[in-house]
């Protein structure tokens, strides 16, 4: 198992202190505010949290999909030891595809309705081999929806992306992200618009893939499930920023933030007790125009420390453990380690999903 | 849990239905929708629900589980009178309402509410929350003692919002809170059973864990029967004592919650549970079944068990004989030949 410490160093792509705000009329989104992962070839990291923590916002950053005339992004994303923040269109439309693809929820989003499945694959493949020939273009990508398991690839390739089911279509569009063989897959929420055993099918491919291409992958899911079948690492967002980053094992059986536990014990699970009460936590997630002050998850937090405590006056950084000898696994929370693990042991441990 | 009831329903349920019969009761219920493939194309039929039958009884929690397309929001919204059976009957405390006209209908539209998925279009957005929540007692010419105001500040009280907000509009909530205001839309007529498609589904999860819990609570405290909708198994096995399982318009196995979650009998049921990915099962990768393909079309389901084009069982008979639907040795009611014997793993 790599952890996120040790891998840092050479990791294909780093993220360090990442921050996007958008400017709106209502007053300035802090979407991602100083954030900061890795993930290495051959990986998977898994970023986790509820809607609107910033998640799409920081793997589009790292496409450079964002309009720079709405948007301020500071920090460094590294791809392959590059910074690609500030970079070009030019210098971008090289990037995209060829080093780094993305799959969304909404495979009709990135298909075209009126072009077949292959002619889209095709122009795909010719953006960044302009000298291919239409025939040889033609075959790759035949061989690249066979590939994804799609059934007489040579005869549906013809076909056009309403005649492909919903776990097609996401075939269809994995094997497009795919045709350029690039080093790093982002996929939001890939699975979420499908039934449980497409997903199932869908995620065993990406995990096939990932194994035959040696690619990093950057699954984004609100599914702690989902993430805990295929991540080896994790990353807790709340509000824009970082609450909890390890290994899975770490992050999802050893979790030491509230915010993690508060998801925990909120998932109904196949085993265990039924009649068990969920855990959920209070509130809802604060608007990114006007964050709390502290750690931004104090006015949910069942353990903040206020009136004169630090935590509704001072953000918490994202350290390492110390006591316990678990490295790479870093937690943004002032509650003193001691007492986080003795929490978690009695009152978390035995709730949802965290058993 | 009887003296949890609130008095007059009580009175009212013992009144009415005949001892021993369950709430409701379904009979070989069908929906078809016509569909015409193109322009000149020929009529064609989707079988959405194909002859199903169950029962809930009073204050029970059946859930209905299965994948997208399989015909849950149809019998859900045929139960409630939404959508006109095709065929089939539907009895609710003794009496056959299939067929019955809108005025028949009133007094069963108090005692049979539905809960929708979507929270957001499912709320008239130019309403004040209090005219939402007051909608079923005014349709009704319902006159609570006390007013109608109070009543609906009451009903904000239990499903836990602030009955002051009772003039706020919709936008101003949010998703859970909006999910809130249609429970407390649901409960106006104090009714006898609750219809909840998806009720939890476009909720974030520290949210619908709020909405699960508030759901069980009433569940308990006013003896509520529901017909529980959802995809999400781990939600459905939270909240419901009996379990059925729907394929292609069918039902294929309905039993307790420990038959189905912890042996069941049918090899989908099997399947559905290996799929769900679940954090209690990190590390562990052995004995996971995957499924090819998709679900057939309901327009054309396979003859004999419609599963058997994705069942890893079937054999030439699974395509020649439709399985009746009877009890099985794991103990739930299955329609398969080769049930599954023995624990799950
Ligand atoms: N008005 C309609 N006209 C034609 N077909 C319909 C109509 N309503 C539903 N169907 C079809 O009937 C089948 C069952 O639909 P239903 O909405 O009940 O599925 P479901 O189990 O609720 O699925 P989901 O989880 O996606 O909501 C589907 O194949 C659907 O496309
Ligand atoms: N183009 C934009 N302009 C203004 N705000 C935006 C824009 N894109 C995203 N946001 C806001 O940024 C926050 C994070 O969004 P996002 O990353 O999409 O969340 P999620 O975790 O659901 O993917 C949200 O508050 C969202 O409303
Ligand atoms: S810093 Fe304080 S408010 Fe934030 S998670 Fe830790 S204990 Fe809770
Ligand atoms: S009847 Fe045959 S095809 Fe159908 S579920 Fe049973 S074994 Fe599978
Ligand atoms: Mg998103
Ligand atoms: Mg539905």
């Amino acid at each position: 198992m790599t952890t996120p410490q040790t891998a840092h160093g050479g990791a294909y792509l780093q993220v360090r202190d990442l921050r996007v705000q958008f400017s709106t009329e209502d007053g300035v989104v802090r979407a991602v505010d100083g954030v900061s992962f890795s993930v290495d070839r051959g990986q998977t990291l898994g970023i986790v949290g509820e809607s609107g923590s910033g998640k799409s916002v920081s793997s589009l950053a790292v496409l450079g999909l964002h309009d720079p005339k709405k948007s301020r992004i500071s920090g460094e994303i590294l791809v392959n030891g590059r910074n690609v923040v500030g970079l070009d269109d030019n210098e971008l439309r090289k990037l995209r595809g060829r080093d780094v693809a993305m799959i969304f929820q909404d495979p009709l989003s990135s298909l075209h309705p009126y072009y077949t499945i292959g002619k889209q694959i095709v122009a795909a493949y010719r953006i960044h081999h302009p000298n291919a020939s239409k025939s040889l273009a033609r075959k790759h990508a035949i061989d690249m929806l066979g590939r994804v398991g799609i059934p007489q690839p040579a005869k549906r390739i013809d076909g056009y992306p309403h005649e492909f089911s919903g776990g097609m279509r996401q075939r269809a569009m994995i094997a497009m992200a795919l045709v350029n063989d690039p080093d790093l897959l982002i996929a939001d929420e890939p699975t979420t618009a499908l039934d449980v055993t497409v997903q199932a099918q869908i995620l065993d491919l990406i995990e096939d893939l990932q194994r035959d291409f040696n690619a990093a992958v950057i699954l984004i899911t609100h599914d702690l499930g989902v993430v805990s079948q295929i991540a080896d690492d994790v990353l807790v967002m709340y509000a824009g920023r970082v609450a909890e980053y390890g290994s899975a094992e770490q992050v999802l059986r050893q979790a030491q933030h509230p915010y993690t536990w508060g998801l925990l014990a909120s998932v109904p699970s196949l085993h265990g007790d039924a009649d068990e009460d969920l855990k959920p936590i209070k509130g809802n997630p604060p608007s990114l125009i006007n964050v709390p002050p502290g750690c931004a998850f104090h006015p949910r937090c069942r353990y903040a420390m206020l009136n004169g405590g630090p935590c509704d006056i001072e953000v918490p950084q994202l350290l390492p453990l110390l006591a316990t000898h678990e490295p790479g696994h870093t937690v943004a929370c002032h509650l003193p380690e001691r007492q986080r693990k003795s929490i978690y042991e009695q009152d978390i441990a035995a709730v949802g999903v965290a058993i | 849990m009887t003296n949890l009831v609130v008095p007059q329903q009580a009175a009212a349920a013992t009144r009415t239905r005949p001892p021993g019969e369950p709430l409701l009761k379904v009979e070989g219920l069908v929906k078809h929708f016509p569909v015409r493939s193109g322009l000149f194309g020929a009529k064609q039929h989707v079988r959405a629900v194909d002859g199903i039958d169950f029962t809930v009884d009073p204050g029970e929690t059946l859930g209905v589980v299965g994948e997208s397309g399989c015909g849950k929001t149809t019998t859900g919204r045929m139960l409630v009178r939404l959508l006109e059976p095709t065929s089939g009957k539907i009895t609710f405390e003794g009496r056959d309402i299939t067929h019955m006209n809108r005025s028949s209908l009133r007094p069963l539209r108090q005692d049979m509410q539905i809960i929708f998925q979507d929270p957001y279009s499912s709320l008239n957005p130019r309403h004040t929350v209090g005219r939402i929540v007051a909608m079923p007692l005014s349709v009704n010419g319902i006159e609570p003692a006390g007013g109608v105001k109070k009543r609906v500040q009451e009903l904000l009280e239990i499903v836990g919002l602030n009955p002051e907000h009772y003039n706020r509009y919709p936008h101003e909530f949010s998703g859970g809170q909006r999910q809130r205001i249609g429970v407390a839309r649901a409960l106006a007529l104090k009714p006898k059973m609750i219809v909840a498609d998806e009720p939890v589904s476009a909720l974030d999860v520290s949210i619908q864990a709020q909405v699960i819990n508030l759901l069980r609570d009433l569940q308990r405290e006013f003896n509520l029967a529901f017909v529980f909708i959802a995809h999400d198994l781990a939600v459905v096995r939270h909240f419901c004592e009996r379990i059925a399982v729907m394929y292609l318009g069918k039902i294929v196995e309905v039993g307790s919650r420990q038959q189905i979650y912890e042996q069941p009998s049918h090899p989908y049921t099997k399947a559905l549970l290996s799929a769900v990915p679940d954090v209690t099962k990190l590390g562990a990768s052995l004995g996971r079944i995957r499924l090819e393909g998709d679900v057939p079309t309901p327009i054309n389901p396979p003859s004999g068990c419609r599963f058997r084009t994705r069942c890893w069982k079937a054999q030439d008979l699974c395509a020649q004989v439709e399985p009746p639907l009877d009890p099985k040795p794991n103990g739930s009611i299955a329609a398969c030949h080769f049930p599954e014997v023995g624990p799950l793993r």
